[in-house]
């Protein structure tokens, strides 16, 4: 049995705001009874159309879904229709103490149901929203294609939760949105998802960092310098010469004058000198500064 | 809250109460009694005369000889020993024949034989979960090594007609298996007659402790050992003799011998009453299996628009305690593969719940069970947002 916390239990047992709003503003629905869990929220705002005054549900599910929407009603009554487009499953998760890791979709699906009825207040979408179906909405990106055919997961719905939720294996993704839980058919592709976006956010990552660079800002202290220099040989070009039986040694830095030394095979093979320089020197310039210049220190 | 006194333990299937008498008969071989059975010295040798004893009372309730008992861990590991050993019988026959709505003990080793290069083909079941025959016959050829079918299903309780399938595998010279952990004990079995090569069985589900079980190996049906080592069982699976367990199931199963008529009227009596009681006062409800042919202690019911998992936690709410075929309670995301493979509706699917008796449960239980499942099946509705319209 799962270990449930003493409020999911409460809300559970006891959810709050159960049923439907007879004339309500918005209707926002996930999931379906193949799934095994589904959502349905009404919304109901205020004269000046800006507030929600009241929220209600109705769930098809187990005892976390049941909380989850309870929850979420909870969190979105009172608040206008900005603040609740910011609620995340996280805040769901949270209002409810704690919620087991592999019912994380539980308040995935909350979360859900409230942007798609938002959607809906806002225009974005006629008639009821549904997320996480294969709708007919208009897909310029190719981000509806559905990923795992169990659950209809969309590559939409998986990318947003794992960005959400700085989601890193498959397991989490399952654990979050169900995506690779069924036949498993489709964890190749959550992972080549996982990877994708690993690889992104590293590009970006790589060009803020050059931007700044190229901007001048960055400018090492000699003793920053040293200590790269040192950790750039350590980490980055001496275990590739270790590998070939050699290696290599930082003696001296003098300005911008790196002088090593090189030991092993390295050191007696007369033609590897010169590329030798250059790789390590092109390794440096690459990684810590430009203007380095690395000079061998000679046996003997 | 109206709540039982102590739990009303409607979850037999998964595991049984130790019977206290059970427990006093164990009791001595862990205190005094602990000597190794497979000592030379009187003390530790007096207790194999016990182990022993426990080998007739097994063989009895099964109709077997003494000498075709080799007691073992668990249910697991003589489906294990018995699937593995038939297949290294003869390496030339590279199939295995089973059925879909197996239990994991024998669905996940032929996963993995499959990922072996075995070639395994899964018999599917129709609604009720009665095993499609014609298909059967076709699958069981000349190069398949073994037949795994169960002799009574874990979650529907379906009895499967295994001594007729041991004949049709063995026209293809093919060895036959059933892991009958449900069904030992509660239906009557008499190997003596049949054409079965290996049987599972286990200590837990019939009321003696968890960590114990036994394998029929019919006498003449070749067996390679599972477990390597010593001489133990003779010399076909090795490891001491979990001596107090092999007593505990010894008597278990002589007890069991005792009261199967009583399970057979009284407590299907009772699991009518359930099931009738339940069917009357909860609309949308339909019995999952074939209520034709069954195991005594079980009924699956699955209820429209909700899910298991809500029912069996409100359920705990009274203290009483039940299984479901949901996918919330199995850890997986999906619903019972039983369940599945019976082709049920979706609105159905997610809203089993197992209800399985015991000897110990009272007609008093059952009628506090009836009375409460109405309200809770009525409240997870209105929560539902399906099945309004209706």
């Amino acid at each position: 049995m799962w270990d449930y916390s003493k409020k999911v239990m409460d809300h559970f047992l006891n959810p709050r705001n159960v049923g439907e709003i007879e004339k309500p503003d918005a209707v926002g629905e996930v999931g379906n009874l193949r799934c095994g869990d589904a959502l349905k929220l009404y919304l109901r705002l205020d004269d000046s159309k800006e507030r929600i005054e009241e929220a209600k549900f109705q769930t098809f599910g187990c005892a976390s879904a049941i909380a989850s929407a309870s929850a979420l009603t909870e969190l979105a009554a009172g608040k206008t229709v900005d603040q609740a487009a910011e609620l995340t499953n996280d805040d769901i998760a949270e209002y409810l103490g704690s919620l087991p890791e592999e019912k994380m979709h539980c308040s995935v699906m909350g979360m859900e149901a409230l942007q798609a009825a938002i959607k809906k207040l806002r225009g974005e979408s006629p008639g009821v929203a549904t997320v996480g179906d294969d709708g007919g909405e208009y897909d310029p990106e190719g981000l509806d294609r559905t990923v795992c055919y169990c659950f209809s997961v969309t590559e939409r719905k998986i990318r947003e939760v794992i960005a959400a939720n700085h989601l890193e294996n498959v397991e989490e993704v399952i654990h979050y949105t169900k995506a690779g839980g069924g036949c498993g058919g489709c964890k190749p592709d959550i992972q080549k998802l996982l990877d994708e976006m690993k690889g992104e956010r590293e590009e970006k990552a790589r060009q803020q960092a050059q931007s700044e660079e190229g901007g001048g800002k960055r400018k090492l202290t000699n003793l920053q310098k040293i200590s790269l220099i040192q950790k750039t040989i350590d980490e980055q070009i001496a275990p590739g010469l270790r590998a070939d039986g050699g290696d290599i040694e930082l003696i001296d830095i003098d300005g911008d004058r790196v002088v090593v030394k090189l030991q092993g095979a390295c050191a007696s093979c007369p033609s590897a000198h010169i590329t030798l320089k250059r790789w390590v020197e092109a390794k440096l310039r690459e990684l810590v500064d430009e203007n380095l210049t690395v000079e061998e220190e000679l046996e003997g | 809250m109206e709540k039982a006194d102590s739990v009303i333990y409607l979850d037999n299937n998964a595991t049984t109460k130790v019977d206290p008498a059970v427990v006093d008969v164990m009791t001595p071989f862990l205190t005094e009694w602990y000597g190794n059975a497979s000592s030379v010295h009187s003390f530790g040798g007096q207790v194999r005369q016990h182990v022993e004893k426990a080998r007739e009372q097994a063989a009895a309730l099964v109709g077997a000889r003494p000498e075709e008992i080799i007691f073992t861990s668990c249910g697991t590991e003589s489906d294990n020993a018995a699937i593995l050993s038939a297949l290294e019988n003869d390496i030339r026959r590279r199939k295995v024949v089973t059925s879909r709505v197996e239990h994991p003990a024998v669905l996940g080793l032929c996963k993995v034989l499959q990922q072996r290069g075995y070639h395994v083909e899964f018999v599917p079941v129709n609604r009720r979960g009665q095993l499609c025959m014609d298909t059967l016959v076709q699958m069981i050829t000349d190069d398949t090594a073994v037949v795994s079918i169960m002799w009574g299903n874990n979650e529907t309780g379906n009895i499967y007609p295994v001594y007729e399938i041991a004949e049709i595998a063995h026209q293809h010279g093919a060895l036959f298996h059933t892991d009958a952990v449900q069904a030992v004990g509660k239906v009557p079995i008499d190997l003596g007659r049949a054409d079965i090569d290996f049987l599972s069985l286990s200590g837990h589900k019939l009321h003696a402790p968890k960590g114990v079980g036994a394998m029929y190996v019919k006498k003449g049906t070749p067996f390679n050992q599972f477990l390597i080592g010593g001489h133990q069982e003779f010399g076909l699976r090795a490891g001491t003799e979990n001596v107090p367990g092999i007593i505990a199931l010894g008597q278990a199963m002589e007890t069991a011998g005792e009261y199967i008529e009583q399970e057979n009227t009284e407590m299907a009596r009772l699991r009518d009453r359930l099931e009738q009681g339940i069917l009357r006062t909860c609309p949308g409800a339909r019995v999952n299996g074939n209520p034709l042919s069954r195991l005594p202690n079980t009924t699956n019911i699955s209820f429209e628009y909700i899910e298991g998992e809500s029912i069996l936690l409100m359920l705990d709410q009274f203290n009483v305690a039940a299984s479901s075929g949901s996918a919330c309670t199995s850890g997986s995301l999906e619903p019972s593969h039983v369940l599945r493979a019976m082709g049920l509706a979706e609105t159905l699917l997610h809203g089993s719940v197992r209800f399985s008796l015991s000897r110990y449960n009272t007609e008093e239980e059952i009628d506090f069970v009836i009375e409460k499942m109405a309200p809770i099946i009525k409240r997870l509705r209105e929560i539902s947002p399906f099945g309004h319209d209706s």
